[in-house]
């Protein structure tokens, strides 16, 4: 068995140690929100946190992450008040969406450690995370506007 | 649009606006839900005595924003904010059918145009009926009620009632025909017309959304299956000794498309196909690789062909013409790459099936699972799920992934699930058509427009659909070689398009706007080549070309005034135009390019579009900007090559899409006119790449004739 920290609650699994993370999140958790979309860290459909970094979890063996905080989308609370999710409301983001938790995973670490993010830190932070349906120029305003909802303290 | 002009947009997919809408109510979507009552007039509105408005969705959200755009306009005339519908995604049932196609499907950008007033006419029908009841109920004429979001008022400010206590009420009336119910006047319009928040916002940022991938019927099983390692490869046998041996493999089984590992969990499955052997007969797709396809498709194209358009007299007119060009165009095999991966879930059990999928071909696929599996279609189950993308793979003409996951779960007694890796999903096949053309064209003495000729060589998508037999038998040949082509905008004088059908071993279907992002790129860059010739910038040109399509020139005008087309650019910077019509929509596009050595930099796209008319004006620049990334990701990199029968391309790793370091800054202005609503969905991609291939050729002087540019750039 192995014991992961999964959204600050303690999880058993009986898992292979080789499993990626996504796997164990996916399918032994019943944690959705993370998404399978290439294996190869080349998309970032998979990102999520462990210990506070943007991680992809298709490429992370489960046993690597036995004593690690892990934060998945599904941390950020069911209503989407975070201030990235309201931003990515505000401004429409989302398109099919199955990119959209490693995006806005991504993001949350780009904002949580950059209170204001130029273009060039949101190229740098985000160059990792593929979006098809071509949602990028509004994932970077909606950065933009994460981050001053952030530094309003929260208020639009 | 002419009679047939439109015959043939309605073979690839545009349906002519103004189509007859009855009341379509399905019996078994009749009926009260849930208890205590809900108001039910037809298949897709339901009013809850405890408030609720559910809206009943018969079309795959894949990103398009269709999951907003029919509930508003099924609001609108309900008269209720679109914001507090619940939306659910529609069970397979005749009253979801498209009104021509006649089967239950999402494509062809044609969702809004072929349900637009199919919604205004259910939501219409639900307020009258509401309308009606608050009328018995207060003994007043329904002249003195108006309605409010939700609620039905006495216009003199007395009375008020909610449409839930309205509900059971209305449910006893009965449902008023089609002239007794009042449309709203567009200028009385609330919502649509308007910008409108996607409806499905809050579930895509918070992971709640449910894909196909994300289904979780109990005691469900994954699956992945070792598929043939080369087109048209069958296998010979297999030794599955060793991935029976790994933790969690439930059992492998022959499948039409391979050998399936069945786990109890994704990562199992994927060792367990690591385990096995198999031993494939490879020998349909030796001898195909690219490099071979084009040497056998430059034959052809060098010969004549089955006519598709035929106006004016080429023959004539090559002899006339005072200068001329001969030239070839490629385009290669494209993979879609979903971000969502291929998958189909499901559950064959005492005769019946239940399937779990994101499919843009809800009947089909439920057909199909029942040829499968010798059972009645009325023994299966879909339920449609969000999809993570579709971009027309996800209406496969052979419903591939759907049947296959019938085929696995079979005989097992638990839902199967069965996942495609993203090397599976792009080595899988089921590309956009590679695409050979030889085209002749030239100009008077004068150097006006003369003559168009083009033999296009590829292998036809349409006539592969169940959809396409009857649409190709009414037109007599298959439109789909000649998409974009033989229907261009631009005026030639002297048209003539021909194909040469082929039938390579490897699958081929649509791509996001289907001939369309082929031709577009053919016919713009070929104009773009004349205007050269005559001495003329590639927009004056265009505008001569245009001259009788006065929709065409405004959006033309409006793309080139709002780049700043003929003023001074950044120093390096260079402009391109194209524009093309498809799915009933205009767009042109000019992208501003920088080019250094092989390194071709696009800074901003200007797009200017007309759709007839906007509902959702905000969701219109977004598949606008959408279209454009995806058909630049394609007109710089995009490529599969074959090689001995095997796609080369596996992943991002091979095959680069666009990131966003690398996207342009792109305006979008919408042209408002009075022509028929067109599709947003697909029409935005077909001009970006000859776009920017002309501004590479203004910025360099080479002509880009091969796509991806990296190619021809090499």
């Amino acid at each position: 068995m192995i014991t992961l920290n999964v959204n600050g609650q303690s999880r058993q699994i009986d898992a292979d140690p080789e499993m990626p993370l996504l796997w164990a999140l996916r399918d032994l958790l019943k944690l959705t929100g993370t998404k399978y979309g290439c294996g190869v860290a080349a998309c970032g459909a998979c990102t999520v946190h462990v210990d506070g970094q943007p991680v992809r979890s298709c490429v992370t063996p489960v046993s690597s992450v036995a004593n690690a905080k892990i934060a998945t989308i599904e941390s950020l609370g069911v209503k989407g008040d975070h201030p990235v999710q309201r931003a990515w409301i505000e401004l429409d983001v989302v398109q099919c969406g199955y990119c959209q938790s490693g995006q806005i995973m991504s993001a949350v670490a780009l904002v949580e450690s950059n209170a204001n993010p130029t273009d060039a830190d949101i190229d740098a932070a985000m160059d990792g995370n593929i979006c098809r349906c071509g949602t990028y120029p509004r994932i970077r305003a909606a950065i933009k506007r994460a981050a001053e909802i952030k530094r309003n303290g929260g208020a639009a | 649009m002419s009679t047939n002009r439109r015959a043939f947009l309605i073979g690839i997919g545009v349906v002519a606006a103004g189509t007859t809408v009855g009341v379509v109510v399905a019996p078994r979507l009749l009926g009260h839900r849930k208890p205590p009552f809900d108001f039910k007039p037809n298949a897709f509105v339901r009013i809850g005595t405890d408030g609720s408005f559910t809206m009943t969705l018969g079309k795959a959200e894949m990103g398009q924003g269709i999951y907003t755009g029919m509930p508003m306009t099924l609001a609108e005339e309900l008269d209720v904010n679109p914001q507090r519908l619940t939306i659910e995604f529609a069970p397979v049932d005749p009253a979801f059918n498209h009104p021509f196609l006649k089967m239950q499907f999402t494509g062809g950008s044609m969702s809004t145009i072929s349900t637009y007033d199919q919604m205004r006419l259910m939501g219409a029908t639900a307020r009258t009926m509401l309308v009606s009841a608050a009328a018995a109920r207060w003994k007043v004429p329904v002249e003195s009620l108006a309605t409010d979001d939700g609620t039905v008022v006495e216009r003199n400010g007395g009375r008020r009632a909610t449409y839930a206590s309205l509900a059971e009420d209305a449910a006893k009336l009965p449902v008023p025909a089609k002239e007794n119910v009042k449309l709203k006047d567009r200028g009385s319009f609330k919502y649509v017309g308007k910008p409108q928040k996607r409806l499905d916002n809050v579930v895509k940022v918070t992971g709640r959304a449910v894909f196909g991938s994300d289904v979780q019927p109990p005691e469900m099983l994954k699956a992945v299956i070792a598929r043939a390692p080369s087109f048209g490869a069958k296998v010979k046998s297999f030794d599955a000794t060793r991935a029976r041996a790994v933790k969690g493999v439930v059992d492998v089984k022959q499948v039409p498309s391979g050998v399936a590992v069945i786990a109890e969990n994704t990562w199992a499955a994927l060792k367990g196909r690591e385990a096995l052997q198999v031993e494939w007969d490879e020998s349909a797709g030796q001898n195909v690789s690219t490099a071979s396809l084009r040497a056998e498709w430059r034959g052809l194209a060098a010969k004549p062909g089955a006519v598709g358009k035929d106006v004016g007299n080429v023959k004539n007119a090559l002899a006339n013409a005072a200068r001329k060009i001969d030239v070839e165009y490629e385009l290669p095999y494209l993979a879609h790459a979903c971000m969502e991966p291929m998958n189909a879930a499901a559950l064959v059990k005492d005769g019946r099936c239940t399937l779990w999928v994101g499919t843009q071909n809800q009947s089909q696929d439920l057909n199909l699972v029942a040829q499968a599996l010798g059972i009645p279609p009325a023994n299966v189950e879909l339920h449609t799920q969000f999809l993570g993308g579709g971009f027309g793979r996800r209406a496969s003409t052979h419903s591939d992934f759907t049947v296959e996951a019938a085929h696995v779960a079979n005989g097992v007694g638990r839902p199967v699930h069965v996942v495609w890796t993203r090397e599976d999903d792009m080595r899988g096949g089921f590309y956009r058509p590679y695409s050979i053309s030889r085209v002749r064209a030239g100009l008077t003495a004068d150097g006006k427009p003369l003559f168009y000729h083009q033999t296009v060589v590829g292998k036809p998508v349409l006539k592969q659909s169940p959809i396409g037999k009857p649409i190709i038998d009414k037109l007599g040949f298959d439109p789909s070689s000649f998409e974009g082509a033989a229907n261009t905008l631009y005026g030639f004088p002297n048209l003539r398009v021909e194909s040469h059908d082929t039938d390579e071993v490897v699958t081929n279907l649509w791509w996001r706007s289907v001939g369309n992002s082929i031709h577009g790129f053919v016919v713009n860059g070929v104009v773009d080549e004349l205007a050269t010739l005559a001495g003329q910038d590639g927009y004056a040109f265009r505008r001569e070309l245009l001259a009788t399509q006065p929709r065409a020139l405004a959006v033309l005008d409006a793309a080139a005034k709002n780049a700043g087309w003929g003023q001074p650019l950044p120093a390096g910077r260079h402009h391109g135009i194209a524009l093309h019509e498809s799915f009933g929509s205009i767009v042109a596009e000019v992208a501003e390019v920088s080019v250094e050595g092989r390194n071709v930099r696009v800074h901003r796209v200007t797009c200017a579009i007309d759709c007839g008319f906007a509902i959702n004006p905000d969701q219109v620049v977004a598949q606008v900007q959408s279209a454009v990334i995806y058909g630049l990701s394609a007109a710089l990199a995009g490529e599969i090559t074959i090689d001995k029968g095997r796609a080369v391309q596996g992943n991002f790793t091979d095959y680069p899409v666009l990131r966003m370091s690398e996207v342009p800054q792109i305006d979008v202005h919408i042209v408002e006119s009075d022509g028929p609503l067109g599709g947003l969905g697909e029409p935005g991609t077909p001009p970006i790449a000859p776009a920017v291939c002309a501004a590479i050729h203004a910025a360099t002087g080479q002509r880009i004739r091969r796509l991806p540019i990296a190619a021809s750039l090499a």
